[in-house]
Protein backbone atom coordinates (compact mmCIF):
# COMPACT_ATOMS: atom_id res chain seq x y z
CA UNK A 1 0.00 0.00 0.00
CA UNK A 2 2.89 2.69 0.57
CA UNK A 3 6.57 2.06 -0.46
CA UNK A 4 8.67 1.07 1.56
CA UNK A 5 6.06 -0.24 3.97
CA UNK A 6 5.97 -4.19 3.54
CA UNK A 7 6.99 -5.17 6.34
CA UNK A 8 4.19 -3.31 8.86
CA UNK A 9 6.73 -1.21 9.91
CA UNK A 10 7.32 2.27 8.25
CA UNK A 11 10.62 3.38 7.69
CA UNK A 12 12.63 4.34 10.89
CA UNK A 13 12.66 7.93 9.11
CA UNK A 14 9.25 8.33 9.67
CA UNK A 15 9.52 8.18 13.63
CA UNK A 16 12.48 10.11 13.88
CA UNK A 17 12.48 13.37 15.63
CA UNK A 18 14.31 14.79 12.72
CA UNK A 19 13.69 17.14 10.59
CA UNK A 20 10.16 19.68 10.29
CA UNK A 21 10.86 20.26 6.26
CA UNK A 22 8.79 18.34 4.28
CA UNK A 23 11.53 18.54 1.64
CA UNK A 24 14.91 17.61 3.69
CA UNK A 25 12.22 14.67 4.80
CA UNK A 26 11.11 13.70 0.92
CA UNK A 27 14.86 13.91 0.02
CA UNK A 28 15.36 11.19 2.60
CA UNK A 29 12.65 8.94 1.76
CA UNK A 30 11.34 9.33 -1.93
CA UNK A 31 13.44 11.56 -3.32
CA UNK A 32 12.36 11.01 -6.63
CA UNK A 33 9.20 12.87 -5.90
CA UNK A 34 10.99 16.08 -5.70
CA UNK A 35 10.92 18.29 -8.70
CA UNK A 36 13.01 18.71 -11.55
CA UNK A 37 14.85 14.78 -9.99
CA UNK A 38 15.33 13.44 -13.40
CA UNK A 39 15.93 16.67 -15.74
CA UNK A 40 19.98 16.83 -14.28
CA UNK A 41 22.11 15.20 -16.87
CA UNK A 42 20.31 16.60 -20.41
CA UNK A 43 22.74 17.99 -22.51
CA UNK A 44 22.48 21.68 -23.81
CA UNK A 45 19.12 23.91 -23.25
CA UNK A 46 15.66 21.60 -22.77
CA UNK A 47 13.32 24.59 -21.91
CA UNK A 48 11.45 24.47 -25.06
CA UNK A 49 10.43 21.29 -23.01
CA UNK A 50 7.63 23.32 -20.66
CA UNK A 51 5.42 26.26 -21.77
CA UNK A 52 6.56 29.73 -19.96
CA UNK A 53 3.98 31.16 -17.28
CA UNK A 54 3.59 34.72 -18.25
CA UNK A 55 2.26 38.10 -15.86
CA UNK A 56 1.72 38.40 -12.28
CA UNK A 57 1.13 41.70 -10.32
CA UNK A 58 1.20 42.26 -6.52
CA UNK A 59 -0.09 45.07 -4.64
CA UNK A 60 -0.47 46.10 -0.56
CA UNK A 61 -3.87 48.23 0.81
CA UNK A 62 -4.14 49.27 3.91
CA UNK A 63 -4.90 46.24 5.92
CA UNK A 64 -4.09 43.20 3.17
CA UNK A 65 -2.14 42.43 0.06
CA UNK A 66 -3.62 41.23 -3.54
CA UNK A 67 -2.07 38.91 -5.87
CA UNK A 68 -3.77 38.96 -9.66
CA UNK A 69 -2.13 36.65 -12.42
CA UNK A 70 -3.18 36.59 -16.19
CA UNK A 71 -4.68 33.07 -17.43
CA UNK A 72 -2.01 32.55 -20.35
CA UNK A 73 0.49 30.16 -20.66
CA UNK A 74 2.86 30.13 -24.17
CA UNK A 75 5.45 27.98 -25.75
CA UNK A 76 7.52 30.16 -28.06
CA UNK A 77 4.68 31.82 -30.56
CA UNK A 78 1.91 29.30 -28.94
CA UNK A 79 -0.37 29.58 -26.13
CA UNK A 80 -0.03 26.84 -24.69
CA UNK A 81 -2.91 27.48 -22.41
CA UNK A 82 -5.27 30.15 -22.18
CA UNK A 83 -6.58 29.28 -18.28
CA UNK A 84 -4.25 28.09 -16.30
CA UNK A 85 -4.34 28.80 -12.62
CA UNK A 86 -0.48 30.38 -11.25
CA UNK A 87 -1.67 31.37 -8.10
CA UNK A 88 -1.18 29.52 -5.29
CA UNK A 89 -2.83 29.56 -1.74
CA UNK A 90 -0.19 28.46 0.58
CA UNK A 91 -1.38 28.79 3.76
CA UNK A 92 -3.94 31.51 5.43
CA UNK A 93 -2.40 33.94 5.42
CA UNK A 94 0.36 33.86 2.40
CA UNK A 95 0.32 32.92 -1.43
CA UNK A 96 2.34 32.45 -3.80
CA UNK A 97 2.14 32.57 -7.89
CA UNK A 98 4.79 31.88 -10.46
CA UNK A 99 6.54 32.97 -13.92
CA UNK A 100 9.03 31.15 -16.07
CA UNK A 101 9.07 27.34 -16.41
CA UNK A 102 5.78 26.27 -15.85
CA UNK A 103 5.84 22.36 -15.22
CA UNK A 104 9.10 23.45 -12.77
CA UNK A 105 6.88 25.88 -11.24
CA UNK A 106 3.76 24.07 -10.58
CA UNK A 107 5.54 21.58 -8.55
CA UNK A 108 7.57 23.97 -6.55
CA UNK A 109 4.81 25.84 -6.24
CA UNK A 110 3.03 22.49 -4.76
CA UNK A 111 5.86 21.62 -2.76
CA UNK A 112 6.18 24.91 -1.36
CA UNK A 113 2.38 24.97 0.07
CA UNK A 114 3.47 21.58 1.60
CA UNK A 115 6.76 22.39 3.60
CA UNK A 116 4.90 25.97 4.95
CA UNK A 117 1.78 22.90 6.11
CA UNK A 118 3.81 19.89 7.29
CA UNK A 119 5.89 23.11 9.44
CA UNK A 120 2.92 24.15 11.19
CA UNK A 121 1.41 20.74 11.76
CA UNK A 122 4.88 19.09 13.41
CA UNK A 123 5.30 22.31 14.95
CA UNK A 124 1.85 23.63 16.30
CA UNK A 125 3.03 26.96 15.14
CA UNK A 126 3.23 28.72 11.55
CA UNK A 127 6.40 30.22 10.32
CA UNK A 128 6.87 33.79 10.70
CA UNK A 129 6.15 35.28 7.29
CA UNK A 130 9.95 36.31 7.35
CA UNK A 131 10.52 32.34 7.85
CA UNK A 132 7.93 31.70 4.97
CA UNK A 133 10.29 33.96 3.01
CA UNK A 134 13.19 32.51 3.77
CA UNK A 135 12.17 28.99 3.06
CA UNK A 136 11.00 29.91 -0.72
CA UNK A 137 14.54 31.30 -1.46
CA UNK A 138 16.34 28.39 -0.20
CA UNK A 139 13.89 26.56 -2.73
CA UNK A 140 13.84 29.14 -5.32
CA UNK A 141 17.89 28.64 -5.08
CA UNK A 142 17.67 24.51 -4.99
CA UNK A 143 16.32 24.94 -8.66
CA UNK A 144 19.64 26.78 -10.10
CA UNK A 145 21.07 23.62 -11.79
CA UNK A 146 17.83 23.39 -13.51
CA UNK A 147 17.59 27.03 -14.24
CA UNK A 148 21.17 27.48 -16.14
CA UNK A 149 19.37 24.57 -18.30
CA UNK A 150 16.65 26.90 -19.29
CA UNK A 151 14.00 26.19 -17.08
CA UNK A 152 14.02 29.21 -14.99
CA UNK A 153 11.26 29.80 -12.24
CA UNK A 154 10.55 33.08 -10.49
CA UNK A 155 7.47 32.90 -7.84
CA UNK A 156 6.46 36.26 -6.25
CA UNK A 157 4.96 35.71 -2.22
CA UNK A 158 2.53 37.85 -0.94
CA UNK A 159 1.87 37.33 2.90
CA UNK A 160 -0.71 39.12 5.41
CA UNK A 161 2.35 39.97 8.45
CA UNK A 162 0.19 38.64 11.71
CA UNK A 163 2.37 41.05 14.12
CA UNK A 164 2.97 44.08 11.87
CA UNK A 165 -0.78 43.75 10.55
CA UNK A 166 0.04 44.60 7.11
CA UNK A 167 0.47 43.11 3.59
CA UNK A 168 3.63 42.24 2.54
CA UNK A 169 5.14 41.31 -0.81
CA UNK A 170 8.81 39.47 -1.85
CA UNK A 171 9.88 39.34 -5.12
CA UNK A 172 12.79 36.57 -5.94
CA UNK A 173 15.60 36.06 -8.45
CA UNK A 174 16.43 33.10 -10.10
CA UNK A 175 19.80 32.43 -7.86
CA UNK A 176 17.02 32.86 -4.88
CA UNK A 177 17.84 36.43 -3.84
CA UNK A 178 15.09 37.86 -1.36
CA UNK A 179 13.61 41.15 -2.03
CA UNK A 180 11.27 42.85 -0.49
CA UNK A 181 9.01 45.38 -2.04
CA UNK A 182 7.83 48.59 -1.34
CA UNK A 183 3.79 48.84 -1.85
CA UNK A 184 3.48 46.81 -5.76
CA UNK A 185 5.43 44.78 -7.94
CA UNK A 186 5.02 42.95 -11.15
CA UNK A 187 6.95 39.73 -12.51
CA UNK A 188 6.85 37.46 -15.81
CA UNK A 189 7.27 38.23 -19.33
CA UNK A 190 4.38 41.37 -19.01
CA UNK A 191 5.77 42.70 -15.99
CA UNK A 192 7.46 45.49 -16.88
CA UNK A 193 4.29 47.21 -19.12
CA UNK A 194 2.21 46.21 -15.71
CA UNK A 195 4.34 47.35 -13.23
CA UNK A 196 4.22 51.04 -14.89
CA UNK A 197 0.86 50.59 -14.98
CA UNK A 198 0.62 50.49 -11.22
CA UNK A 199 3.02 52.69 -10.66
CA UNK A 200 0.58 55.55 -11.86
CA UNK A 201 -2.81 54.52 -10.64
CA UNK A 202 -1.39 52.91 -7.30
CA UNK A 203 -2.61 54.94 -4.55
CA UNK A 204 -1.77 54.89 -0.53
CA UNK A 205 -5.62 54.61 0.35
CA UNK A 206 -6.92 52.17 -1.90
CA UNK A 207 -9.57 49.69 -0.75
CA UNK A 208 -10.02 46.20 -1.78
CA UNK A 209 -12.24 46.98 -4.56
CA UNK A 210 -9.93 49.63 -6.09
CA UNK A 211 -6.82 47.73 -5.74
CA UNK A 212 -8.57 44.62 -7.34
CA UNK A 213 -9.89 47.41 -10.53
CA UNK A 214 -5.84 48.19 -10.74
CA UNK A 215 -4.70 45.05 -11.11
CA UNK A 216 -6.93 44.36 -13.52
CA UNK A 217 -6.04 47.49 -15.57
CA UNK A 218 -2.31 46.86 -15.16
CA UNK A 219 -3.06 43.05 -16.26
CA UNK A 220 -4.63 44.59 -19.36
CA UNK A 221 -1.83 47.05 -20.02
CA UNK A 222 0.36 44.11 -19.85
CA UNK A 223 -1.20 41.99 -22.04
CA UNK A 224 -1.94 45.11 -24.60
CA UNK A 225 1.83 45.47 -25.23
CA UNK A 226 3.57 41.93 -24.33
CA UNK A 227 1.89 39.00 -26.85
CA UNK A 228 2.93 36.14 -24.22
CA UNK A 229 0.34 37.66 -21.64
CA UNK A 230 -3.37 37.14 -22.08
CA UNK A 231 -5.94 39.91 -21.45
CA UNK A 232 -9.33 39.55 -20.22
CA UNK A 233 -11.51 37.19 -22.62
CA UNK A 234 -15.42 38.14 -22.56
CA UNK A 235 -16.30 35.37 -25.14
CA UNK A 236 -14.86 32.36 -22.90
CA UNK A 237 -15.45 34.02 -20.09
CA UNK A 238 -11.92 33.70 -18.93
CA UNK A 239 -10.46 36.35 -16.28
CA UNK A 240 -7.25 36.70 -14.58
CA UNK A 241 -7.30 35.12 -11.03
CA UNK A 242 -7.14 37.44 -7.67
CA UNK A 243 -6.54 36.50 -4.47
CA UNK A 244 -6.66 38.92 -1.70
CA UNK A 245 -5.52 38.09 1.71
CA UNK A 246 -6.05 40.27 4.62
CA UNK A 247 -6.05 39.55 8.39
CA UNK A 248 -9.15 37.56 8.13
CA UNK A 249 -7.13 35.03 6.08
CA UNK A 250 -6.79 34.07 2.24
CA UNK A 251 -9.48 34.44 -0.41
CA UNK A 252 -9.98 33.98 -3.67
CA UNK A 253 -12.05 36.75 -5.16
CA UNK A 254 -14.83 35.29 -6.88
CA UNK A 255 -15.58 35.21 -10.90
CA UNK A 256 -18.52 36.73 -10.91
CA UNK A 257 -16.64 39.86 -9.14
CA UNK A 258 -13.89 39.49 -11.33
CA UNK A 259 -15.90 39.45 -14.15
CA UNK A 260 -17.93 42.46 -13.42
CA UNK A 261 -14.69 44.50 -12.82
CA UNK A 262 -12.79 42.81 -15.41
CA UNK A 263 -15.87 43.79 -18.48
CA UNK A 264 -15.51 47.33 -16.51
CA UNK A 265 -11.98 47.61 -17.30
CA UNK A 266 -12.65 46.62 -20.77
CA UNK A 267 -15.88 48.92 -21.58
CA UNK A 268 -13.36 51.84 -20.52
CA UNK A 269 -10.90 50.27 -22.60
CA UNK A 270 -13.32 51.17 -25.68
CA UNK A 271 -13.70 54.92 -25.47
CA UNK A 272 -10.10 55.23 -24.08
CA UNK A 273 -7.58 52.49 -25.40
CA UNK A 274 -4.86 53.45 -23.01
CA UNK A 275 -6.87 53.47 -20.14
CA UNK A 276 -7.04 55.25 -17.23
CA UNK A 277 -4.30 58.46 -17.18
CA UNK A 278 -2.56 59.80 -14.24
CA UNK A 279 -3.65 63.48 -13.50
CA UNK A 280 -0.37 66.07 -13.80
CA UNK A 281 -1.24 69.14 -11.29
CA UNK B 1 19.92 -19.53 31.22
CA UNK B 2 16.39 -18.31 30.52
CA UNK B 3 12.93 -19.61 31.59
CA UNK B 4 10.41 -21.05 29.21
CA UNK B 5 7.54 -18.13 29.48
CA UNK B 6 4.30 -19.11 27.13
CA UNK B 7 3.41 -16.84 24.92
CA UNK B 8 -0.16 -16.50 26.69
CA UNK B 9 1.31 -15.44 29.54
CA UNK B 10 4.14 -13.51 28.08
CA UNK B 11 1.19 -11.98 25.86
CA UNK B 12 -0.98 -11.11 29.15
CA UNK B 13 2.39 -9.90 30.60
CA UNK B 14 2.80 -7.14 27.91
CA UNK B 15 -1.24 -6.27 27.85
CA UNK B 16 -1.30 -5.72 31.34
CA UNK B 17 1.75 -3.09 31.34
CA UNK B 18 0.38 -1.56 28.42
CA UNK B 19 -3.04 -0.96 30.24
CA UNK B 20 -1.58 -0.44 33.99
CA UNK B 21 0.85 2.84 31.91
CA UNK B 22 -2.26 3.88 30.12
CA UNK B 23 -4.42 3.72 33.04
CA UNK B 24 -2.20 6.70 34.91
CA UNK B 25 -3.19 9.22 32.19
CA UNK B 26 -6.04 10.93 31.69
CA UNK B 27 -8.96 10.39 29.22
CA UNK B 28 -9.66 11.49 26.18
CA UNK B 29 -13.62 11.52 24.24
CA UNK B 30 -13.81 11.87 20.27
CA UNK B 31 -17.41 12.47 19.17
CA UNK B 32 -19.74 13.77 16.19
CA UNK B 33 -21.98 16.85 16.42
CA UNK B 34 -24.09 18.61 14.08
CA UNK B 35 -21.22 20.51 12.76
CA UNK B 36 -18.58 17.61 12.24
CA UNK B 37 -16.45 15.97 15.18
CA UNK B 38 -15.08 16.81 18.23
CA UNK B 39 -11.94 15.80 19.90
CA UNK B 40 -12.07 16.72 23.78
CA UNK B 41 -9.21 15.49 26.33
CA UNK B 42 -8.12 16.19 29.76
CA UNK B 43 -5.13 17.74 29.44
CA UNK B 44 -3.46 20.48 31.16
CA UNK B 45 -0.59 21.29 29.35
CA UNK B 46 -1.10 24.18 26.55
CA UNK B 47 1.87 23.18 24.41
CA UNK B 48 2.32 19.02 24.28
CA UNK B 49 -0.79 17.80 23.09
CA UNK B 50 -2.79 14.99 22.88
CA UNK B 51 -4.74 15.71 19.79
CA UNK B 52 -3.48 17.13 16.62
CA UNK B 53 -4.43 17.51 12.93
CA UNK B 54 -3.30 14.94 10.31
CA UNK B 55 -4.20 16.07 7.15
CA UNK B 56 -7.01 18.00 5.63
CA UNK B 57 -10.36 16.14 7.04
CA UNK B 58 -8.51 14.23 9.43
CA UNK B 59 -7.88 14.55 13.52
CA UNK B 60 -5.68 12.49 15.46
CA UNK B 61 -6.42 11.69 19.61
CA UNK B 62 -4.12 10.26 21.96
CA UNK B 63 -3.22 9.05 25.32
CA UNK B 64 -0.91 7.49 27.13
CA UNK B 65 2.56 8.18 26.96
CA UNK B 66 3.64 11.32 25.28
CA UNK B 67 6.98 10.35 23.17
CA UNK B 68 5.54 7.24 22.25
CA UNK B 69 2.10 8.97 20.62
CA UNK B 70 4.04 12.27 19.71
CA UNK B 71 6.00 9.41 17.33
CA UNK B 72 2.83 8.03 16.32
CA UNK B 73 1.83 11.44 15.19
CA UNK B 74 4.66 12.53 13.61
CA UNK B 75 4.53 8.90 11.26
CA UNK B 76 1.08 10.12 10.68
CA UNK B 77 1.83 13.75 9.39
CA UNK B 78 5.04 12.21 7.49
CA UNK B 79 2.51 9.75 5.89
CA UNK B 80 -0.60 11.67 4.90
CA UNK B 81 1.62 15.06 3.38
CA UNK B 82 4.20 12.48 1.33
CA UNK B 83 1.18 10.37 -0.19
CA UNK B 84 -1.02 14.14 -0.71
CA UNK B 85 1.88 15.65 -2.50
CA UNK B 86 2.55 12.26 -4.46
CA UNK B 87 -1.17 11.55 -5.79
CA UNK B 88 -4.09 14.27 -4.72
CA UNK B 89 -4.87 15.65 -1.39
CA UNK B 90 -8.02 13.51 -1.87
CA UNK B 91 -6.06 10.31 -1.47
CA UNK B 92 -5.62 10.53 1.74
CA UNK B 93 -8.09 8.77 4.66
CA UNK B 94 -8.18 8.20 7.90
CA UNK B 95 -8.84 4.30 7.02
CA UNK B 96 -5.26 4.08 5.43
CA UNK B 97 -4.04 5.91 8.20
CA UNK B 98 -5.73 3.86 11.31
CA UNK B 99 -3.99 1.37 9.15
CA UNK B 100 -0.30 2.04 9.68
CA UNK B 101 -1.19 2.87 13.15
CA UNK B 102 -2.55 -0.32 13.62
CA UNK B 103 0.03 -2.11 11.91
CA UNK B 104 2.96 -0.21 14.02
CA UNK B 105 1.52 -0.80 17.28
CA UNK B 106 0.80 -4.22 16.36
CA UNK B 107 4.80 -4.93 15.61
CA UNK B 108 5.49 -2.78 18.61
CA UNK B 109 3.68 -5.27 20.74
CA UNK B 110 3.87 -8.59 19.00
CA UNK B 111 7.97 -8.00 18.45
CA UNK B 112 9.67 -5.50 21.27
CA UNK B 113 9.95 -5.93 24.93
CA UNK B 114 7.81 -2.97 26.00
CA UNK B 115 4.28 -2.46 24.36
CA UNK B 116 3.53 1.11 24.04
CA UNK B 117 1.81 2.92 26.43
CA UNK B 118 -0.78 4.44 24.21
CA UNK B 119 -4.45 4.49 22.43
CA UNK B 120 -5.20 6.39 19.96
CA UNK B 121 -8.24 7.71 18.05
CA UNK B 122 -8.03 8.92 14.40
CA UNK B 123 -11.59 10.66 13.09
CA UNK B 124 -12.45 12.01 9.58
CA UNK B 125 -14.84 14.32 8.80
CA UNK B 126 -16.81 13.24 5.88
CA UNK B 127 -19.52 15.64 3.62
CA UNK B 128 -21.98 14.53 5.51
CA UNK B 129 -22.67 12.60 9.21
CA UNK B 130 -22.70 9.62 7.61
CA UNK B 131 -19.45 10.05 6.06
CA UNK B 132 -17.96 10.61 9.11
CA UNK B 133 -15.23 8.07 10.13
CA UNK B 134 -13.79 7.46 14.15
CA UNK B 135 -11.08 4.58 14.01
CA UNK B 136 -10.06 3.24 17.63
CA UNK B 137 -6.46 1.78 17.82
CA UNK B 138 -5.41 0.33 20.87
CA UNK B 139 -2.04 -0.50 22.59
CA UNK B 140 -1.99 -4.22 20.63
CA UNK B 141 -2.58 -2.76 17.11
CA UNK B 142 -6.66 -4.10 17.58
CA UNK B 143 -8.41 -1.21 15.15
CA UNK B 144 -12.25 -0.64 16.03
CA UNK B 145 -14.44 1.33 13.34
CA UNK B 146 -16.88 3.22 16.24
CA UNK B 147 -20.53 4.68 15.43
CA UNK B 148 -20.99 8.13 16.45
CA UNK B 149 -18.45 8.68 19.75
CA UNK B 150 -15.52 6.85 21.34
CA UNK B 151 -13.48 7.66 24.92
CA UNK B 152 -10.12 6.61 25.05
CA UNK B 153 -7.60 5.69 28.36
CA UNK B 154 -7.33 4.02 31.34
CA UNK B 155 -11.23 4.24 32.09
CA UNK B 156 -12.31 4.24 28.51
CA UNK B 157 -15.39 2.03 29.13
CA UNK B 158 -16.45 4.37 32.29
CA UNK B 159 -15.89 7.18 30.26
CA UNK B 160 -17.89 5.73 27.43
CA UNK B 161 -20.57 4.71 29.44
CA UNK B 162 -21.31 8.16 30.62
CA UNK B 163 -21.05 9.67 27.27
CA UNK B 164 -23.52 7.48 25.60
CA UNK B 165 -26.05 8.37 27.93
CA UNK B 166 -25.71 12.15 26.88
CA UNK B 167 -24.55 12.09 23.18
CA UNK B 168 -26.75 13.14 20.39
CA UNK B 169 -25.20 12.84 17.18
CA UNK B 170 -26.82 16.14 16.11
CA UNK B 171 -26.15 18.09 19.09
CA UNK B 172 -24.44 21.72 19.01
CA UNK B 173 -21.38 22.23 19.59
CA UNK B 174 -21.94 23.76 23.80
CA UNK B 175 -24.00 20.37 24.12
CA UNK B 176 -21.66 18.38 22.64
CA UNK B 177 -18.93 19.68 24.69
CA UNK B 178 -21.05 19.30 27.35
CA UNK B 179 -21.43 16.50 27.10
CA UNK B 180 -17.84 15.34 26.50
CA UNK B 181 -16.17 17.29 29.68
CA UNK B 182 -18.79 16.00 31.62
CA UNK B 183 -17.96 12.25 30.76
CA UNK B 184 -14.45 12.67 31.30
CA UNK B 185 -14.98 14.75 34.40
CA UNK B 186 -16.80 11.58 36.20
CA UNK B 187 -13.71 9.36 34.93
CA UNK B 188 -12.40 6.89 37.75
CA UNK B 189 -15.94 7.36 39.40
CA UNK B 190 -14.78 10.65 40.75
CA UNK B 191 -16.61 13.99 39.92
CA UNK B 192 -14.36 16.49 39.72
CA UNK B 193 -14.94 20.40 37.89
CA UNK B 194 -13.34 20.15 34.44
CA UNK B 195 -12.13 23.73 33.56
CA UNK B 196 -11.20 25.60 29.95
CA UNK B 197 -7.62 25.38 31.26
CA UNK B 198 -7.97 21.90 31.83
CA UNK B 199 -9.04 21.15 28.31
CA UNK B 200 -7.77 20.53 25.23
CA UNK B 201 -10.78 21.25 22.48
CA UNK B 202 -10.52 20.86 18.62
CA UNK B 203 -12.89 20.35 16.02
CA UNK B 204 -13.07 19.37 12.40
CA UNK B 205 -15.76 21.46 11.07
CA UNK B 206 -17.33 19.92 8.11
CA UNK B 207 -18.42 23.43 6.46
CA UNK B 208 -15.03 24.32 6.76
CA UNK B 209 -13.11 24.89 3.04
CA UNK B 210 -9.02 23.45 3.02
CA UNK B 211 -7.81 22.12 6.15
CA UNK B 212 -10.95 21.43 8.38
CA UNK B 213 -9.13 21.18 11.72
CA UNK B 214 -9.20 23.97 14.32
CA UNK B 215 -8.34 24.43 17.84
CA UNK B 216 -10.66 26.08 20.44
CA UNK B 217 -9.16 27.86 23.45
CA UNK B 218 -9.48 30.77 25.10
CA UNK B 219 -12.83 32.97 25.60
CA UNK B 220 -14.11 30.99 22.93
CA UNK B 221 -13.85 27.49 25.00
CA UNK B 222 -14.95 29.53 28.02
CA UNK B 223 -18.26 30.72 26.25
CA UNK B 224 -19.10 27.46 24.46
CA UNK B 225 -18.67 25.90 28.47
CA UNK B 226 -20.61 28.26 29.93
CA UNK B 227 -23.15 28.00 27.23
CA UNK B 228 -23.16 24.11 27.38
CA UNK B 229 -23.82 24.26 30.98
CA UNK B 230 -26.75 26.72 31.40
CA UNK B 231 -28.28 24.91 28.35
CA UNK B 232 -27.72 21.47 30.55
CA UNK B 233 -28.51 23.33 33.71
CA UNK B 234 -32.78 25.02 32.19
CA UNK B 235 -32.71 20.65 30.62
CA UNK B 236 -32.09 19.84 34.13
CA UNK B 237 -34.54 22.04 36.28
CA UNK B 238 -37.07 22.17 33.19
CA UNK B 239 -36.82 18.49 32.20
CA UNK B 240 -40.35 17.74 33.38
CA UNK B 241 -42.25 20.08 31.18
CA UNK B 242 -39.74 21.42 28.82
CA UNK B 243 -38.85 19.24 25.14
CA UNK B 244 -35.02 19.11 24.45
CA UNK B 245 -36.55 21.29 21.27
CA UNK B 246 -37.11 24.32 23.62
CA UNK B 247 -33.95 23.86 25.67
CA UNK B 248 -31.76 23.94 22.71
CA UNK B 249 -33.45 27.32 22.04
CA UNK B 250 -31.98 28.80 25.17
Amino acid sequence: MFEGFEGGRMPAAFMSAGTSSFTEFLRAVNPELLPGQHLGTTGGSADHLTPDATTIVALTFPGGVLLAGDRRATQGNVIANRDMDKLYRTDEFSAVAIAGSAGIGIELARLYQVELEHYEKLEGRSLSLEGKANKLAQMVRGNLGMAMQGFVVIPLLVGFDEVTEQGRVFSYDAVGGRYEEQRYHSIGSGSVFAKGSIKKLYREDLDETTAIKVALESLYDAADEDSATGGPDLHRRIFPLIDVITEDGHRRVPTEEVARLATEVVQGRAENPDGPTARLD
Amino acid sequence: MPFYVAPEQQMKDKADYARKGIARGRSAVVLQYEGGILLVADNMSRTLHKISELYDRIGFAAVGRYPEFENLRLMGVRFADVRGYQFDRRDVSGRQLANIYAQTLGTVFSESLKPWEVEIVVAEVGDTADGDEIYRITFDGSIVDEQGFVAVGGSSEQVGEILKDRFVADAPLSAALNAATHALAHENGEARELEASNLEVAVLERSRHHRKFRRIHGSRLISLIEEGQRNNAANASGGANTTDDEADQD
